[in-house]
């Protein structure tokens, strides 16, 4: 168990862990909750990297009073999430576009072929919306 | 006011499991792979977040080591889920 912390020092500590469970309770929800894959990749974001900075800090200032003297090596993991967690956002993000995976607008195959001119318009503009939000992807 | 400390980190640990209960319902159903690469992500770093705040209340500095060995496994490991679902390969030739 902990030795006793004065209270300039347990205040903020009480006030950044329950900032913390909170901010990481609401990403996760959010990955659960939200609709389609583009969306429910911004909300763990917040856990990521506001609820880990957090915890860092309260750590930080517990070490610091228990050893009298500066301990700032739990910076170290909020530097390499910061450095990691873009490219890990960035990869799946590419590789969802490439698999095409937003559940919300449908799939070539499940289109019917209209043979009336409705139809191909309703098609085309449909493709043409695609292209603007998967920008990269190849035509199909 | 250690007591204050003790209960904030009993409500932050209970916090972070319900975390860690979502994202695993998250990866259990996802529709497409990437959702469930997404869901794990999240689950290493709930428990990573779990680690540091029990090393936090047992006042162990060894906690902060698993939790930096944590991050940096589970970043290595999605990189390289999140290659093989673009590319179909994870280290190209």
């Amino acid at each position: 168990m902990m030795p006793a912390l004065p209270a300039w020092v347990a205040i903020p500590v009480a006030v950044l862990l329950v900032i913390s469970g909170l901010l990481t309770l609401t990403g996760s929800l959010g990955l659960l909750r939200l609709k389609t894959f583009y969306t429910r990749i911004h909300a763990p974001t917040l856990g990521n990297t506001l609820g880990v900075f957090c915890v860092l800090v309260a750590s930080v200032l517990i070490s610091s009073t228990l050893e009298q003297r500066v301990v700032v090596h739990q910076f170290l993991i909020t530097v390499f999430l910061v450095i990691t967690s873009p490219v890990t956002a960035t990869l799946l993000m590419r590789a969802a576009i490439k698999r095409n995976v937003d559940t919300s607008t449908p799939q070539p195959q499940d289109v019917p072929v209209q043979p009336s001119s409705v139809g191909h318009e309703a098609e085309d503009g449909k493709a043409a919306a695609d292209a603007g939000e998967a920008a990269g992807s190849p035509a199909r | 006011m250690t007591e204050l400390v003790y209960w904030a980190a009993t409500f932050a640990l209970g916090c972070y499991v319900i975390a860690l209960v979502f994202s695993a319902l998250r990866l259990w159903r996802g529709p497409a792979s990437t959702d469930r690469v997404l869901g794990l992500d999240t689950m290493y770093i709930n428990g990573m977040l779990i680690l540091l705040v029990l090393g936090l209340q047992f006042g162990s500095p060894l906690y902060f080591d698993i939790a930096l060995l944590i991050s940096l496994f589970g970043f290595v490991g999605s990189v390289a889920m999140a290659k093989f679902l673009l590319r179909g390969e994870v280290i190209e030739p």
